[in-house]
């Protein structure tokens, strides 16, 4: 789940880039940036989650 | 339009200097906030390893980091997307050849640097009080004086895209950051949540008969935080100098805004713990007071001083909030470094969009560091951790942390009049 989550931040991170980079200023980027924050903020939330249990395994 | 190196006259080549030469000051606060912090088991150990560590971030950033960074107008490798050109990534020559150090605004970037990378490293170190191994911790620096941090700092102070976005893609002035709230302490305090996923929990603080485990002096925390409150007034202003295009006028503002900030975040986590929990908790007051400061840096210089006071009260008030919420869900992280440089950081970089004035689409430079702060730094400092735990395990077994890393790691304690050997060794 840690794996899916730090993906997910990392997918975010290349929608925002890519809505700078390859967008023109005219374009709806704020869409673009939204939509990126929103996967990073469902990828903390995974990477947070697979941390919940705390063990003494270590 | 190109990005221009700044250009500083020769009083402010002076002014820069002494500001940079206070920047030390801030690593030796943190280091004793991270000491403070830990158990007294340890402390010998912590303060150890701050300054090695501290060595190692400032020679390998010597040996690799600096061509990696790169700075502005200087030989870059470029992406070309959308017809422009993006810099990713700095090609200058290993260990700092030909470069010289005459009181060019060059030279007084590395001089900065090789302090600030130091202060990147040192954050983590509270993260992993009492379970990090001594040479692991200073590979792990290695790491992100190599690696991590070049590579950012290249993005924001280099002459990278997130740089550019001003020029290319109409983002305000592209990404504002004069203090490093994202190079330096969002850096640093990523790379701390991520050694608190690795190294996982100190022993016996989640258990079923688990407790808090305080730390075991906070005199000497009081005293790292006005350490750092002098080293941050030379970071801001000489960031401010060297990479937001400020003038040697507007560093009453930077002082100012440092010490409001700070004040106004203090107070509120001073607040927020009196009434949450009857009494002001003197360890997150003293988290309230870094977070201002590392809120700030950022906008340091382009905000008004009732606006960094608005920016410290926010940061005052999330880093009780945050503090709490960390422990509820395990991570252990004894100098709440992940509280006050990762979340303290991203809220200054975000904060600076909001404040700034005059800048349309600044907002937006700002989202994309966010985004390339977690979705680019979090991930990449956790991978390289990771492959470094696989060859180099950075925890100490259960039995020596009981032990304390004094005795472990050094063989003698920071307090031998306190010590008691016996041959068990109690949880505190």
């Amino acid at each position: 789940m840690k794996a899916a989550g730090l993906f997910l931040l990392f997918a975010g991170f290349a929608i925002v880039t890519s809505a700078f980079v390859l967008l023109s200023p005219a374009a709806p980027r704020g869409l673009f940036v939204a939509a990126g924050i929103a996967t990073q903020i469902l990828g903390l939330f995974l990477t947070f989650r697979a941390h919940y249990t705390p063990s003494e395994g270590h | 339009m190109q990005l221009q190196p700044a250009t500083l006259t020769e009083t402010g080549t002076a002014i820069c200097a002494l500001c940079i030469f206070l920047v030390p000051l801030a690593a030796a606060g943190l280091a004793l906030v991270n000491t403070g912090f830990g158990r007294s088991r340890s402390a010998a150990h912590s303060i150890l390893s701050a300054t090695c560590v501290f060595a190692t971030a400032a020679l390998v950033y010597l040996a690799i980091g600096f061509s990696v960074q790169g700075y502005v107008g200087a030989p870059a490798h470029v992406l070309s997307a959308g017809g422009r050109q993006w810099s990713v990534l700095g090609a200058g020559r290993w260990m700092m050849r030909g470069l010289v150090f005459n009181g060019s605004s060059l030279s007084l970037v590395a001089c900065l640097q090789l302090f600030s990378v130091g202060i990147a490293a040192l954050i983590p170190l509270g993260s992993g009080a009492d379970r990090w191994k001594l040479g692991p911790s200073c590979a792990s620096a290695a790491l992100l004086a190599g690696i991590t941090y070049p590579v950012f700092a290249h993005w924001v102070w280099g002459g990278g895209f997130l740089a550019q976005l001003g020029p290319l893609a109409s983002c305000g002035s592209g990404v504002l950051d004069a203090g490093g709230a994202s190079v330096i302490h969002c850096v640093g305090g990523l790379t701390a949540l991520a050694m608190v996923w690795i190294l996982g929990p100190r022993h016996g603080k989640y258990e079923a008969s688990g407790m808090a485990i305080p730390g075991h002096n906070i005199v000497m925390v009081g005293f790292g935080c006005a350490l750092m409150m002098v080293g941050w007034l030379g970071l801001d202003a000489a960031g401010a100098l060297l990479f937001a295009g400020a003038g040697v006028s507007s560093l009453p503002l930077i002082a100012a805004n440092n010490v409001i900030a700070s004040s106004a975040s203090i107070i509120t986590a001073l607040i927020v713990t009196r009434v949450r929990y009857t009494k002001p908790d003197a360890s997150i007051c003293a988290n309230g007071f870094v977070i201002g400061l590392v809120s700030i840096s950022a906008a340091c210089s382009v905000v008004s001083p009732v606006e960094a006071a608005a920016i410290g009260l926010v940061a005052g008030l999330m880093v009780p909030f945050s503090v709490e919420w960390l422990d509820r869900f395990g991570f252990d992280d004894p100098s709440g470094a992940i509280s006050v440089f990762a979340v303290g950081g991203l809220w200054g970089v975000f904060a600076a969009g909001a404040f700034v004035q005059g800048r349309p689409g600044q907002w937006m430079a700002q989202t994309a560091t966010i985004a390339a702060l977690l979705g680019f730094v979090l991930p990449l400092t956790y991978c390289l951790n990771l492959l470094l735990n696989r060859f180099y395990p950075q925890r100490i077994s259960k039995d020596l942390e009981r032990q304390g890393l004094d005795m472990s790691e050094l063989g003698a304690g920071a307090y031998p009049e306190l010590t008691q050997v016996t041959k068990d060794y109690l949880y505190r």
